[in-house]
């Protein structure tokens, strides 16, 4: 089972821990304050908390002790412009993901408005990745569902840290293949059907809500996209439609590139289940076929909504866990085919993370 | 001098209490506060030293909203309070 479980939600952070093969909490902190991201650095065990405070703005917070103590570190922050009243500042901290092994230290943060920001410091400093910045036509990117772009997705290759496929809402994928020195689009094969017919395969209006890649297959990546499904197996050089359901949330399986776990809703004016009817959506044939599965969910009318960054998987492939909007959390101990219930009284949750 | 308090929503960051200030400005008034604490700033402006949208700042009595506003003038006498707005959040 996995080790340890991070539950970032609306009113603070829950550590959630296996007692006697089900979760519990351990222990809490940020009482009251919205949790954006959570992170667990692989590579020294830090914890990381991404705070939305609203009034007083994001803020970052690091333990190096389990989650016990924390020290507020820096936030990004985007450079100030004198005399442009509408200079972007912080919104919030979307994505935060640490690189590998061979970039020690190194985290990448993902921000909205969408920016790209490093540290190599475990967050004390924080620096704007200026060849993002300037990508050609950024300032045509535009928010889906907030009132800015967010950049929500780091993929990084597991055997190459300088390897990454971002991915923003609404500004498509964009990879980089030298640590962020330049960027090339990545959103091929990727259709938008909320453009006008001459936009639809625009690549830098698409809606990815969420990219994640295989770790022991790293060229096969899977996205949740605003109308469809899409995967790719030559490390995002060009997308296949798998399938046409709208969601926010998919997790990869680490060692079989052949499978992923969704979980659809309704698009655009509803954002609840698909008519009330809950379930996961599996795959184990690279997206030809999802099986529809119920087992241990709420009956049908049923209205929580799973946020991008709310459903993740363990590293064996095994262990999932998913949480939603409506507070409710589940986990699933057999690769996703059934779910037990870890609680129905959470506030609104934003984001899990699985540690091994 | 001119006098300075945050809202207790703010007491893990900021002074807690009347804080007595120099500077002719709001801003730099402000600036007397956030050099001896810096955590402060980032929680009452952006990254673009505006003032934070959902925070307010009344100056004796009025309520500032921002901008330009911080570079007003402040009286020797003035009592600055900085509060979190009932919006947003």
């Amino acid at each position: 089972m996995a080790s340890r479980m991070l539950v970032g939600s609306r009113k603070g952070l829950f550590i959630f821990e296996p007692l006697r093969d089900e979760w519990r909490i351990a222990s809490q902190a940020f009482l009251g304050q919205p949790v954006s991201m959570v992170l667990q650095d692989p590579r020294d065990g830090s914890l990381y908390v991404a705070l939305n405070l609203g009034h007083f703005g994001a803020k970052l917070h690091r333990s190096d002790d389990g989650g016990a103590t924390w020290t507020e570190v820096s936030v990004p922050a985007f450079p100030k412009v004198e005399g442009k009243e509408d200079a972007p500042s912080l919104g919030m901290i979307w994505a935060l993901e640490a690189a590998g092994p061979d970039m020690p230290g190194t985290l990448w943060a993902g921000t909205m408005p969408a920016g790209l920001f490093r540290s190599d410091d475990k967050g004390v400093t924080w620096t704007q990745n200026a060849a993002f910045e300037s990508i050609p036509g950024k300032s045509e990117w535009f928010g889906g569902g907030n009132d800015a772009p967010g950049l929500h997705s780091v993929a990084i290759h597991p055997q190459d840290s300088r390897r990454m496929v971002v991915g923003i809402s609404c500004g498509g994928a964009w990879t980089t293949a030298d640590g962020g020195v330049s960027w090339s689009n990545a959103s091929k094969g990727m259709w938008a059907a909320y453009m006008p017919p001459d936009q639809r395969e625009n690549p830098s209006i698409q809606d990815p809500h969420r990219i994640v890649r295989c770790r022991d297959h790293p060229d096969t990546l899977w996205t949740q996209h605003h109308n469809a499904q899409f995967r790719t197996t030559n490390g995002a050089a060009e997308w296949n439609t798998i399938s046409e359901t709208f969601g926010f949330a998919v997790a990869a399986h680490p060692k079989n590139a052949e499978t992923a776990w969704f979980v659809p809703a309704q698009k655009d004016e509803m954002r609840i289940p698909s008519e009330g009817d809950f379930c996961v959506l599996k795959t184990e044939d690279g997206g030809k076929n999802f099986r529809r599965i119920t087992s241990g969910l709420p009956d049908k009318p049923c209205f929580d909504l799973i946020y991008r960054h709310a459903l993740d998987v363990d590293g064996e492939g095994r262990d999932l866990a998913f949480g939603s909007t409506t507070g409710n959390l589940w986990a699933s101990g057999d690769s996703g085919e059934s779910w037990r219930v870890v609680s129905n009284h959470l506030p609104p949750i934003y984001c899990l993370k699985l540690l091994h | 001098m001119p006098s300075v308090q945050f809202t207790s929503h703010l007491r893990k960051v900021a002074p807690t209490g009347v804080i007595a200030v120099g500077g002719a400005t709001l801003r730099t008034a402000l600036d007397e506060v956030f050099a001896k604490h810096p955590r402060v700033k980032s929680y009452v402006l952006d990254d673009q030293e505006r003032l934070r949208k959902h925070v307010v700042i009344f100056v004796d009595g009025e309520r500032i909203s921002g901008g330009s506003d911080l570079m007003q003038s402040v009286n020797p006498t003035a009592q600055i309070y900085v509060l979190q707005a009932l919006s947003g959040g």
